[in-house]
Order: structure tokens, then sequence, then C-alpha cells
């Protein structure tokens, strides 16, 4: 049989090209999987409301990410009926398109949090978190009562800011300049919010969120954190339908 | 190097392929490894065709069935509305009076209120309603607002201090920690609020704070402590408490003020659900 298999040995006897091809021949399932992301408009729709995080609600998230919420949690509400029926709107992309790594998942022991933001209330938060079986009693998460000690860090606070800049969240060197401002503004109830408000939107939380006026500590950010989490999308104006959503 | 002949032992026929005096038997693949194979080819081919597969330049193959999961669950969330249709038709087009008086329709609510409580609500009053310290039990009759039919129903879509627009909203001050009042001041109204509420209370000390109570705590709990709805101020002489009984919590709530927030759930829920669960609710507590 003399045909084009019969060559084989021109590639298998030089390992170099060998390598070259191998090489080509991988990289157009890659080309194929990857390239269209990054300019398919359905991958990258843009949705009315979302916004990164604030400095507060990132360090926050640092802190989730740190404990390893996302062990338990989800951030992924399926479009499937059980799940828009139990937790809200089905998730869309442009809600994690800030999430610097995201927080998807499938791996539900707790409930899934894409949208906890707003369901309770903080006190409901420190004491769930203090002890999770004082409002919960079949619960099986552990503790995190030692947030409520921990003096939150903000050295780092700008550098964290500048970070994800390099990952395309389009932080203004406004908001990296005055990130500790705004981080301390957004936990005080009582400091002027107007910067805070202007750089971020009108909507963000503004308030002491660990029911401990004179320390701002981690649980302040985790609970700054989750009561935003999936309430920037208004989805009593949001059209699931309409010709830019529906790709 | 290519030279195909036939193994002396085995009597099949090598691939002709040698590597340092190494030859390999060309058997032919099981066939029904190689018809699954196939079969995985051609379905793979269907599933082109039918559903959203290819990239392409400015958009992806949409495929023949035209299937979308946005489109899908949409679709399914009408069928379950279909469904319910006719209950919640029903509840929609009833007052909330209206539905307690119709056995079959107070069933239906009652069904739907629970099923929504246990998921959104237990969280804090408890699965049963009990509460905790903290959340408001919402099984007795004692109401820190409006316990009425409307009231619930009013609560659950304004929710309080939850921040929303005409969110039911008043504010225990923290007298010790804001520094309204001294620490001996706060140790005598906790005797008073002990003595008010009949348990073991200093009554030296509490008619030393009672100058201090008129002043500071009867336009919200009102001269004799029976607190007062219109404004979520709590009844001080019924026994019940949302932060403890003893006089360690009371003081504690006299000193620092702890004040709850119920979220509001009328973005949520839509307006059967929310009629529902006031139905629920009102139930629950005794209905009165």
């Amino acid at each position: 049989m003399k045909t084009i298999w019969n060559k084989h040995v021109v590639l298998e006897r030089r390992s170099i090209l060998l390598t070259v091809a191998i090489l080509l021949v991988v990289s157009v399932g890659g080309l194929v999987e990857i390239a269209p992301l990054f300019y398919l408009e359905s991958t990258i729709e843009k949705v009315k409301g979302v916004r990164p995080y604030t400095p507060l609600e990132l360090a926050g998230r640092d802190i989730y990410i740190r404990e390893g919420c996302y062990n338990c949690h989800s951030q992924m509400i399926r479009p499937l009926r059980d799940e828009v029926e139990r937790y809200g709107h089905y998730s869309l992309a442009a809600e994690s398109m800030y999430d610097h790594p995201f927080q998807w998942g499938s791996k539900r022991t707790g409930p899934d949090l894409a949208r906890v933001g707003g369901k309770y209330s903080d006190d409901w938060h420190r004491d769930h978190l203090i002890d999770p079986r004082s409002v919960v009693p079949e619960s099986v998460m552990p503790p995190y009562a030692f947030l409520s000690g921990r003096e939150l860090e903000l050295d780092d606070v700008q550098a964290k800011l500048a970070a994800m800049t390099k990952v395309g969240v389009p932080y203004t060197q406004d908001m990296i300049d005055n990130a500790r401002t705004d981080l301390m503004t957004q936990a005080d109830p009582f400091a002027p919010a107007r910067d805070l408000k202007g750089r971020y939107g009108e909507a963000v939380l503004q308030r002491d969120f660990d029911g401990d006026p004179a320390r701002l500590t981690e649980m302040d950010a985790l609970i700054a954190y989750m009561q935003m989490l999936g309430t920037l999308v208004d989805f009593s104006t949001y059209e699931a339908e309409a010709p830019e959503n529906l790709r | 190097m290519s030279k195909r002949e036939t193994d002396e032992i085995t009597g099949v026929e090598t691939t002709g392929h040698e590597w340092d005096g190494i030859k390999e038997l060309d058997n032919p693949l099981p066939r029904w490894w190689l018809w699954m194979f196939w079969a995985g080819v051609a379905y793979a081919i269907v599933y082109w065709v039918l559903m959203p597969a290819w990239p392409g330049v400015s958009g992806y193959t949409k495929g023949m069935m035209g299937h979308s999961d946005r489109a899908q669950v949409a679709q399914q969330l009408e069928a379950l509305q279909q469904v319910r249709g006719e209950g919640a038709a029903q509840l929609t087009n009833a007052t909330l009076q209206e539905i307690e008086a119709d056995p079959d329709l107070q069933q239906y609510a009652l069904a739907v209120g629970q099923s929504v409580f246990g998921d959104n609500c237990a969280t804090c009053h408890g699965i049963g309603g009990a509460g905790a310290k903290g959340y408001p039990n919402l099984l007795d009759d004692i109401w820190l607002w409006d316990g009425t039919l409307d009231g619930i129903h009013h609560t659950l879509q304004v929710g309080v201090r939850s921040g929303a627009e005409g969110a039911r909203f008043s504010k225990m001050p923290a007298f010790g920690r804001d520094q309204l009042l001294t620490s001996a001041q706060i140790n005598d109204l906790t005797e008073l609020v002990l003595v008010l509420s009949r348990q073991d209370g200093d009554r030296e000390a509490a008619d030393r704070a009672r100058p201090i109570f008129a002043e500071q705590c009867v336009s919200c709990h009102g001269p004799a402590g029976l607190g007062d709805q219109t404004q979520g101020a709590p009844n001080l002489t019924d026994g019940e408490w949302l932060y403890g009984a003893s006089r360690e919590e009371i003081r504690t709530q006299i000193w620092s003020g702890r004040n709850g927030v119920m979220p509001a759930w009328a973005g949520r829920f839509d307006d059967e659900t929310l009629k529902a669960l006031a139905v629920y609710v009102h139930a629950n507590a005794g209905g009165r």
C-alpha cells in the first residue's frame, strides 16, 4: 500500500519536526475553542449596572477566597427552572466580568451565593459567621468567629486595585489613589460619601457592616462583599429576550 | 522498515514497523469498539447540525433546532406559571381578607407560603417561625410592628430598616456607647425595666430611674412601657424579649441599642407570593 500514511517515517524519525507538527495540530483545537471568545459579542456582553468592586468589597472578596468559601459555595445560578425558582435570575457572564479569579462552580455543600446580597441582614451574616448553628441549626458550616477580631489590613489596598488593572479591571488612577479613603468611608455610616459614590455609583452600601463601629475588621469587609453580590443588575429592566441579550 | 510479514507464533500479520528488533502485530480493533467510535462521530455531526456548536467570525452556528438555554428556562418558568395558573390568578385577584375567608384558597396560600418561608424566612425566623435571639418569634401574637394581615403584608414588602423606600423604621439609641447616659443611669434604667417586666429588679434603683425613663424612653415605649406598634417599639412588660430577658442582656441593649434589619421582599417575590406569605405568617401567629 503506497499511500500518504506510509510517509509517517519522515515525521517519526525527526523529533524536532515531530514536535513542530504536534504543536500545529494541537493549536488548531486551541484556536477554534479559545480565539472566538475574544471577539464573539455573546461572550463579552456588557450589562448596565455592573461595576468594579469598591476597595472594601474587594478586600472582602480576598477574604472570601482566602478562607476557601468557594469550596462549598458557588456563585453561578444556572439557567435551569429549579435554580431560578430558588435563587433568582440566572447569572449573566457580565456579572462576573470583574472577578479575577471567577467564583463559578458546581460544588454546593452550601447554597449558591450569587444573589445573596440583600437577602439577609448584616446582623444575620455576623451571627451566622460567628456561629452558623445559632441561626441555622442543621448547618455544617464551620464558624468564622475570628474574622470579627481581626483588623482589616489596609496597607495593600491600593496595590490590590492596581493589580486588578493589570488583568483588565477598569479602575481609574483616581480610584487607586483614593482606595484607602474609599474603603474607610464605606464602612463608616457617618463619613461623607459623595466622592465614594461618585466613583462607584449611588447604590454603594455605606454602613457599619459588623455592628462594631469602633473597629474596621475583616468581618466588615466580608459582609460588605456578600451584601452586594448579585445586586448590580436591575432585572426589572433587564430583558433577556432583547436582541443584544439573546445572542 | 515497512515490510509486512506473518508472525510465526500467532499467525497474525505484523504492521511492518520494526524498532530495535521489536515488531507489532496488526490485530484489528475490537468490532464493538470500532462501532462505538463511528457512532460517536456520527452523533457529533448530527449534534453540530441541530444544536449551537461552531464559532464563526461574527457569531456561531445556531443549529436547526434553535436551542437556547435562556429561551428554554423562560419557557419552563412560563409552564410552571401555567401549572400554578388558577391558584396564582385567584391570589392575584383576591384581597388578603378574601383569601383568608375562602378555605380552599387559604389552603393554597398556606402551601405556597410554607414553601417560600422555608427557603427564605426560616434562615432568620427558624424553620417553624419561633425565631431566635435577635430574630422575632412569629408564632405568638406579640408584634413589634402592625400584626394585622395588611400590616404583615406591608412589612414583608418594605422590610424593617431595610433601606428600601417606605421601609418601617425606628431606632433604639445606644445610650451608653454614644454617651447619652452615664453608666450609673443605665444601671438604674436596667433595674426599672426589670421591675416593669415583673422580674426581680432593685426597686430603689428603679425609682431613681423613673425621671430618666420619662425623659428618654416614653416617647417610644410609652409612659407605662407598653410599647407602640406604630414605631416598632416593643412592649417592655409582656415578658417577650428580642435580645434576652436577663439583667445583663437588657443592660447591653440599653447600652448599645441593637436595631435588627429585615430585608424588603417586594423585589424578590411576585405579588401573589407575597400575599401567600402574609396569609401564612398571619395564620401561624394565631390569625388575629
